[in-house]
């Protein structure tokens, strides 16, 4: 059973058919990858997935309920959690408080436990406290957990949306370009911490440019190319495919390959 | 949010830091003793502080920004003068009433009118200012139109009633902690942390399942809320509404105490409060050019302090690491 299904996604920006009717399914566990070159539609894809934006036809479920058209709290809410390409923190804020706003989800305090400090709500604060470290711990980050996540290093603003991201617990985490911007040794580490995000048990769809990286940790590629999706299948398979290899590198060089 | 995590987290050492408290301590030592005019400026400087704390959750939390809490002020302060003043009631019930009015209120527009951001969700929210203004002169039968409403009762509850100036200092200084303890209390939450984030990066906040047009009404309402008690405190404190009390220069007051304290920061309203409250008495000296060096002394602050007095110790501490 998946736990992400597309039915017949299609989604134009005027007269552009940005997505044309891609239906897809991702498992509830391992990791899944999007690929395709630049305006392949990969990241219209996620935001429709996510609901950033509604699709023009077609229908999204996940986990068992149609989603399409909800908005992005309430899918976020039923263990669909995204990172954005362009790194989205909470720039002014350290980087252990970014990680606590990722724990939103599976807390419940309002008003009351903001101005009465009862044994539950000081109870609640100790286990977000004590959660954000250990994921900090998890991804190497604490050194820097009072520093603000604007003076982060590059590499690191992506590992802390990451590290976000897991706090809010996904059953299947969406993950846009995580690799853009990093360095060979970074890109490693990194895939090093997604096989241990899917090893505890969390499913990712990972959309990415970086064929090393997909070629090395994914199980199942999807192909996209012009909005279509052109391929499916293992990573051996997809090298293979003549139609992957002509879409990225045009049909010319591809005959040299 | 620099500052804050300076003060609150970071600085608790910092000698900065404790020379701002030290210096604020001993000028309300000092005023406390003196007595006399000081007093009345400290008493208004209070009240303003839990007015600014209050809208420094909408704006400095949540980051949004709002030129209209003159309004929820005005039917706080109009409620406590309405129904103690004409109707004879009790302070306190007459405040709350005023409190779920300005709630109500802060409901029914803040769902629509939040919907707005930036430059569209300010000339909304003036505009909320100058209707509640308008309602205030033309409602005569109720709020006495421009000659206001007089004689409000001291504050008190039953046969206990606070006559004496330095008692109503000490029951607003209460009120001021109260209203920056709570305001800390909000930022260190799961509520908080759900402000801010909306504030920080809106996509950012609902792919993490923050409902954030939910906060910012919740936002919104918590700060109108302040404003309301504020409006209260006036009536009660000075014994006199009228609609100019509760007009623009309200708005522009707690503007400029908001940022000269520094926005975002939980000390940062008192601080605002106190020194743009007693600024223009300490250029009295300078007679007729008195607006010009309070005007003067607002953008050296705003220049070489842009995120409020708040954060000089902040200021001070990369001062020290630069010339060490």
């Amino acid at each position: 059973m998946s736990l992400l299904r597309l039915d017949g996604i299609t989604r134009r920006f005027g007269g552009l058919v940005a997505l044309d009717n891609v239906s897809l399914e991702i498992p509830g566990q391992g990791l899944s990858a999007v690929i395709g070159p630049n305006g392949a539609g990969k990241t219209t894809l996620f935001n429709m997935i996510s609901g950033f934006r509604p699709p023009s036809e077609g229908r999204v479920h996940f986990d068992g309920a149609d989603i399409t058209g909800q908005p992005p709290e309430t899918i976020a809410r039923r263990g669909l959690i995204r990172t954005f390409q362009l790194v989205q923190l909470f720039e002014d804020l350290t980087v252990l408080e970014n990680v606590k706003i990722g724990c939103h989800l599976h807390t419940r305090g309002g008003l009351l436990a903001a101005l009465v400090p009862t044994r539950a709500a000081r109870a609640e604060e100790a286990a977000v406290e004590a959660e954000a470290w250990r994921l900090l711990t998890e991804t190497g980050l604490t050194a820097h957990a009072h520093s603000f996540a604007a003076v982060l290093p590059y590499g690191q603003k992506r590992l802390l949306e990451i590290t976000r991201a897991l706090a809010a617990k996904p059953k299947l985490l969406l993950l846009d370009e995580p690799a853009a911007g990093l360095n060979r040794q970074e890109t490693d580490a990194l895939a090093a911490l997604l096989r241990r995000i899917v090893e505890s048990g969390t499913a990712i769809l990972l959309i990415e440019h970086d064929m090393n990286l997909v070629m090395n940790v994914a199980e199942e590629i999807a192909v996209l190319d012009f909005g279509r999706l052109i391929a499916r299948g293992k990573p051996d398979e997809i090298r293979r495919n003549p139609d992957v290899i002509a879409a990225y590198l045009g049909t010319e060089e591809a005959a040299h390959v | 949010m620099n500052s804050f995590n300076t003060i609150w987290a970071n600085g608790r050492g910092n000698l900065a830091t404790w020379l701002l408290w030290g210096l604020a301590a001993v000028f309300v030592v000092y005023t406390f003793a003196s007595g006399g005019y000081l007093i009345a400026v400290l008493q208004f400087a209070l009240i303003y502080t839990v007015l600014v704390t209050g809208l420094n959750i909408f704006m400095g939390f949540t980051g949004q920004v709002s030129f209209g809490h003159n309004a929820f002020a005005a039917i706080g302060g109009y409620s406590s003068a309405v129904l103690t003043a004409t109707y004879g009631w009790e302070p306190l019930p007459a405040g709350l009433v005023g409190l779920a009015g300005a709630l109500l209120c802060a409901l029914v527009i803040g769902y629509p009118v939040l919907r707005l951001r930036g430059h569209y969700l300010a000339m909304a929210t003036l505009a909320i200012g100058l209707i509640v203004y308008e309602v205030a002169v033309q409602w005569q039968s109720v709020t006495q139109g421009y000659m206001g409403i007089s004689g409000i009762a001291p504050i008190g509850i039953g046969r206990f009633t606070i006559t004496s100036d330095r008692g109503l200092l000490v029951f607003l200084m209460i009120a001021a902690a109260l209203a920056l303890l709570s305001a800390a209390g909000i930022r260190r939450s799961r509520l908080g942390r759900a402000f801010v984030a909306a504030a920080g990066s809106e996509d950012a906040a609902r792919a993490l399942g923050i409902d954030v047009a939910r906060y910012k009404l919740i936002a919104f309402m918590i700060s109108a809320a302040y404003a309301a008690i504020a409006g209260s405190l006036f009536a009660h404190a000075v014994g006199f509404v009228s609609p100019e009390v509760f007009g623009l220069p309200m708005v522009v007051m707690s503007f400029t105490m908001l940022y000269v304290g520094g926005i975002g920061t939980i000390a940062g309203p008192a601080l605002g409060a106190i020194i743009i409250s007693v600024l223009p008495e300490s250029f009295r000296t300078f007679k007729d050019y008195q607006d010009l060096a309070y005007g003067a002394a607002l953008i050296v602050i705003l220049i070489y302090a842009p995120r409020g007095l708040a954060s000089l110790p902040e200021l001070w501490a990369r001062w020290r690491r630069r010339s060490a």
